[in-house]
């Protein structure tokens, strides 16, 4: 088959190189940003806006590195978001595997109408409920405190949790249910011995979800908290913004390190990374 | 043991039909208190305060009718807001769709071994690990008047002395740029798993009739990904119509409001100027527009579903 003079094997040849032409721009898009993040947080601030610029930065120090680390003002950001992170991460799988079990195992009274609410209430923005949860938050005496941070962001990660793990216990056969219930075993025994269980994929998706928003949130965390001592990670950064504007070797540092639960979660159980988020999108 | 018939209930049942029928309930409890408590009664909250006069900062605020929907409508500002908002979303969507298509098909051809695709895919992830407040100062720095984007744009000689955030001509577009690096994973990510579910004897075939690559992708995987590339598309309209640290902390909404969005002017109405009616009725117009949003998506997958 020719075409244009060109052979088969030539077209093959000139497809390929385009290809990795196009491979090699997108990663350089991607990609170099986040070098020169890395190479920056590696750099002395003299060097920061030397011209022309160092990828490579011609004297290479931790600097920035050992003064987050052995502040404990910045650590505290670390510990807040990974206390705020894995309570929150809890409560959800839990409230939500409950939930989804109830939706998927009966056939009850304003099942549908509850469906629809869980999966619209997820289109309201969060700017919206900023200023009502200001004032409640205020009124519970949950001002500038882990609960707050906590129940707030269990509204945005409970409707997600419950979608998801409602669409995967749908997935386990009900022969399972069934099996421990002709053994003499409830409902509730059924849900903690054999569906959890065989649902630690699908609570992996979901926890890796809710980890990552609530790591990731600044909305709230923002409003929602006062003092250093309860500020998360995201605010910290921006914090660090405004104070040291000069101090960009501490700020990449700070956002290396911020960075590094969630490249962690990505590296390591990329399969269920990729599965919590994609799986309500991609549909035939 | 083994001769029990298997029909004979155990001793814990029968349960009381009432238990049986309450049952369900009790699994769905927590969660709906939780989400009806914490979703319900806000929204209640600021469309009350939404109606009246200067809520928050006084008890027994009188009613004040739409008065602060008119005081917002007709503020330059939010005016502003809204049509930035719209540059803002469409530009990203747009640029994550066509970038997320691109990249992903690249990564879906069958020309390279799986070994460096794979390689590549985990590159094209990467701005997808940060979150906002990094991406906001990653690009400050890379954006600063003597950072180096302005020197690479100096080799070619272009001018290199632009204050990509600080100028109101520039702003809107480099916070609209930051915001497509951050965003266009996602987008690859789903465009990825969609192109896979394509089967290979349609794209075979298509060869076999003599497509070529750009024949191929026009007419055998855009109209089998119509779906996923609407789906994603509002949701993303969603997404990008919320997003608010990433302006934030990369101008605040400045300079002169050039960048402010709908979210950054509500709150700075909220917690700059203690507005908080009028912040309250920005808020409920903010819902609005994603309700109007979600409705399509809905409507959209049920028709994608059936």
């Amino acid at each position: 088959m020719k075409r244009g003079g060109m052979t088969n094997r030539q077209r093959t040849r000139i497809a390929r190189v385009a290809l990795w032409i196009g491979l090699l721009i997108g990663a350089a898009f991607a990609g170099l940003p986040v070098l020169w993040m890395l190479s920056s947080s590696l750099k002395t601030n003299v060097d920061m806006f030397a011209s022309p610029p160092h990828l490579i930065p011609p004297t290479i120090t931790f600097d920035a590195y050992t003064s987050i680390l052995t502040d404990p003002e910045k650590l505290r950001f670390f510990a807040n978001s990974i206390i705020v992170g894995i309570l929150v991460t809890a409560l959800t799988l839990v409230v939500a595997s409950l939930g989804a079990y109830g939706l998927s195992r009966w056939e009850f009274r304003g099942k549908s109408i509850l469906r629809v609410f869980i999966i619209s209430v997820q289109a309201v923005p969060p700017i919206t409920l900023l200023i009502p949860f200001f004032g409640l938050v205020v009124a519970l005496g949950l001002y500038n405190s882990y609960q707050g941070l906590i129940l707030t962001y269990l509204v945005f990660t409970l409707p997600y949790a419950i979608v998801m793990m409602t669409a995967y216990f749908d997935t386990v056969p009900r022969e399972l249910d069934e099996s421990i219930k002709v053994d003499g075993g409830s409902a509730w025994t059924a849900l903690w011995r054999v569906i959890m269980p065989v649902s630690v994929p699908g609570l992996a998706s979901v926890a890796i979800y809710t980890f990552v928003l609530s790591w990731n949130e600044y909305l709230f965390a923002l409003t929602l908290t006062q003092t250093n001592d309860m500020r998360t990670v995201p605010v910290g950064i921006q914090l660090f913004m405004g104070q040291l504007s000069y101090q960009w070797n501490e700020i990449m540092a700070m956002s290396v390190l911020g960075s590094i639960p969630v490249l962690a979660l990505f590296l390591f159980l990329q399969r269920y990374f990729l599965g919590g988020l994609t799986s309500g999108s991609v549909k035939g | 043991m083994a001769l029990q018939p298997l029909a004979v209930p155990s001793p814990q049942r029968p349960k009381s039909p009432l238990r049986g029928r309450l049952e369900p309930y009790l699994y769905v409890l927590p969660a709906t208190l939780l989400i009806a408590s914490l979703m319900v009664v806000p929204i209640t909250i600021v469309v009350r305060y939404s109606l009246l006069e200067e809520s928050v900062t006084v008890d027994g605020a009188p009613f004040a009718g739409l008065s602060n929907y008119f005081a917002v409508l007709s503020d330059t500002e939010f005016q502003q807001s809204v049509a930035n908002t719209l540059v803002f979303v469409v530009v990203s969507v747009l640029a994550h769709l066509l970038i997320g298509l691109g990249f992903a098909s690249m990564l879906n051809s069958p020309l390279l071994h799986r070994v460096p695709l794979a390689i590549f895919r985990g590159i094209f992830l990467l701005p997808w690990v940060f979150t906002a407040a990094v991406v906001a100062v990653l690009w400050r720095l890379l954006l600063d008047p003597d950072g180096v984007i302005n020197f690479l744009l100096t080799t070619v000689g272009l001018p290199g002395d632009t204050a990509w955030l600080g100028d109101t001509a520039t702003a809107l577009g480099a916070v609209t740029f930051m915001n497509i690096w951050a965003g266009y994973p996602f987008f690859m990510v789903s465009m990825l798993a969609g192109m896979q579910t394509i089967s290979p004897t349609l794209m075979e075939a298509a060869r076999v009739d003599g497509a070529g690559v750009i024949r191929r992708f026009w007419s055998v995987t855009l109209p089998q990904m119509r779906g996923v590339i609407v789906s994603m598309t509002l949701l993303d309209m969603i997404w990008t119509s919320q997003q608010f640290a990433l302006i934030w902390i990369a101008t605040g909404g400045g300079p002169l409001s050039s960048t402010s969005v709908l979210s950054t002017y509500t709150y700075k109405l909220a917690f700059s100027s203690y507005e908080f009616s009028e912040a309250a009725a920005s808020a409920v117009l903010v819902l609005l527009i994603s309700l109007v949003l979600a409705v399509l998506y809905v409507r959209h997958d049920r028709k994608a579903q059936r």
